[in-house]
């Protein structure tokens, strides 16, 4: 068998609590995320949600549990706001969608304030209310947890801010949870609970933003110089330099 | 607050209103469809070395379910019932077929560019053909029933193959179009094969039969057709929202509840063996199953529920319209209507490419 991706990683997720995974690309981050809804199906280890396991469940129980945000997501057919948000009911209706599930739709419509771009094509608006569109898709799932894979990546810094925002205030006001997988330290560290730090596949550190996002930390696993600053309460990371590898690198200079 | 309140509720009326008023243009599209359909059959029955006119038609054909209601012509009957009625029938339950089966296998590919004919029907059929006609062998008996029995079953192999190649490998819209392509190029080989060693006169019948003819399937061959169509339309419908989830990938689809790739190979079954069995009564009628789905769309949006009976009804217009041509333009000759659809369709799909204005791919 080929090496594991992810190897001896142990976690646990308290309600209403917003969980962020950093790391390098390929450490792992967006392959736990999908192991967790079984988009990809782990070879061992098991997954318990209030108790019970996610190998054991139908992908329809599933869907009613977690609620899953992909980086990009395009439709290939035309399709309009209204109708990629009622996609999210699938795992409550048959073939065909009633009263109740346009209300739904309406109501996490409201709530993420994109009424306006019901009628919209979903492949005609701008990234960042796409971004918010899925999320509305996934909330209408009624979830006990987002699962959010890069939410903010090819967002500008104002759709940044507005989709966490909204992650933070839907998880508070619904008194649900979120796994986020997110590069961006700095949006990690501002908006979540807990941070867990993967390197190749296993956990390097797990705890508040403090504590994982040390100097030591970043070399370790980034290999990257950086100073980590204290802005508003929050730690902050400005990169400074990598660490020039000697074994095998090249020289660059 | 109260104020923004209100304000919030009227939003939301507008927006289900709005919402109402899309469904209800899409099933304004599917009525004016069917009867447009209605209006083709009429003017294609009308047409003919004897002529009728169109109310005569449609008065010959209520005749026989209310009997003495109607002014009836003489022979009327007769060249209605037994010869141009089944004509037309074959039309409309083949260009159904086809369409519907486009729409569904682009939906499951998530490819525009599919048709039912993508995933190597055509070149199996082609093969079941070539050696019914040219070598005589393969299933069935009588010369008939071998030369459909052969293309229904070998336009199935193709698919069976890629059903059985998505054990191994997952079935992913990629694999399940290169395998398509892979078993086109194979059967067409071997068709090519055969037709080295055919005597031209058996070559010739391959290829006419090829080209799609309206004209060869008799009223029980129609019972099967239609039959096939009854059972398989609705489990397609049933499906529908599954295919539209499956429209925005495969992970997305996974994670709102859907077995992306049960539901892949089912439906792939399902479009086959509609296509199939009337691929074996016909021939080759190219286009329709591309083009209807994809003209639909661009009328209607993307929403399965209403693009998979919309696309079979366009489908089924644009066949009977494309015989009518194929045998008034030359007429007394007729034109295997393959042609037409191919000759009609390529120029229209074209002028829809460059008029568009949403992206699609």
């Amino acid at each position: 068998m080929s090496t594991p991706i992810l190897q001896g990683v142990h976690l646990e997720l308290a309600r209403s609590e917003v969980l962020s995974i950093v790391g390098p690309n390929g450490a792992g981050k967006s392959t736990l995320i999908r192991c967790i809804n079984r988009i990809l199906n782990p070879q061992k280890g098991s997954i318990l949600l209030d108790g019970s396991d996610v190998i054991h469940m139908s992908r329809m129980e599933l869907a009613r549990q977690l609620g899953y945000i992909p980086q990009s997501d395009h439709q290939s057919f035309p399709a309009t706001v209204f109708d990629v948000v009622l996609m999210g009911r699938r795992p409550y209706m048959g073939w065909n969608s009633g009263q109740r599930d346009k209300e739904k739709v309406l109501d996490v419509m409201q709530m993420l304030n994109i009424e306006h771009l019901a009628m919209r094509d979903i492949n005609e608006i701008s990234g960042g209310q796409r971004q918010k569109v899925l999320i509305a898709r996934a909330l209408a799932q009624e979830p006990d947890v987002l699962l959010l894979d890069e939410p903010t990546s090819n967002l500008d810094i104002k759709h940044q801010l507005e989709v966490m925002d909204a992650i933070r205030s839907l998880v508070a006001e619904k008194n649900i949870s979120a796994i986020m997988a997110i590069h961006d330290l700095n949006l990690g560290s501002r908006y979540s609970d807990r941070m867990i730090m993967l390197d190749k596949g296993v956990i390097a550190a797990v705890g508040s933003p403090f504590t994982v996002l040390t100097q030591d930390n970043i070399k370790q696993v980034y290999q990257v110089e950086a100073a980590v600053k204290d802005e508003d309460g929050f730690p902050y990371v400005v990169p400074k330099s990598t660490i020039r590898n000697n074994v095998g690198g090249g020289c660059f200079r | 607050m109260l104020h923004e309140k209100v304000d919030a509720s009227v939003k939301r009326i507008e927006v289900l209103n709005e919402y109402e008023s899309f469904i209800g243009r899409k099933v304004f599209f599917i009525s004016a469809l069917i009867l447009l359909i209605l209006f083709l059959c009429g003017i294609s029955i009308s047409l003919g070395p004897l002529k009728f006119s169109v109310l005569e038609v449609y008065a010959t054909i209520l005749d026989k379910f209310f009997p003495n209601f109607f002014d009836v012509p003489e022979l009327a009957p007769i060249v209605i019932w037994d010869i141009r009625l089944a004509r037309v029938v074959t039309g409309v339950l083949a260009g159904i077929g086809f369409a519907v089966a486009g729409a569904v296998i682009q939906g499951i590919l998530r490819n525009p560019l599919a048709s039912p004919f993508t995933l190597g029907i055509s070149a199996g059929a082609g093969l079941g053909a070539a050696l019914a006609i040219i070598a005589g062998v393969g299933i069935g008996s009588s010369s008939g029933f071998l030369l459909v029995g052969n293309a229904f079953i070998f336009s199935l192999i193709p698919s069976l193959v890629i059903v059985g190649l998505a054990r191994f490998k997952r079935a992913t819209p990629e694999t399940m179009i290169l395998a398509g392509i892979a078993m086109t190029y194979i059967f067409s080989a071997i068709s090519s094969l055969i037709h080295y060693f055919a005597d031209p006169d058996a070559l010739k019948d391959v290829m006419v039969w090829l080209m799609g003819d309206l004209g060869r399937a008799s009223w029980g061959d129609l019972y099967i057709v239609a039959l096939v169509l009854i059972i398989c339309f609705p489990v397609l419908m049933w499906k529908s929202w599954d295919l539209n989830v499956m429209g925005s990938g495969d992970e997305s689809a996974k994670s709102l509840g859907i077995n992306v790739e049960r539901t892949r190979v089912f439906v792939m079954m399902i479009a086959s063996l509609i296509t199939a069995v009337i691929v074996c009564f016909t021939g080759m009628i190219g286009f329709i199953g591309l083009v209807a789905p994809h003209i639909t769309r661009i009328c209607i949006g993307g929403d399965n529920r209403f693009v998979i009976p919309a696309s079979g009804l366009f489908g089924a217009a644009l066949l009977v319209a494309a015989d009518i041509i194929s045998r008034e333009v030359l007429a007394p000759l007729i034109i295997p209507v393959g042609i037409v659809t191919s000759c009609v369709g390529g120029p229209m799909f074209l002028y829809l490419i460059i008029r568009k204005k949403k992206e699609y791919w």
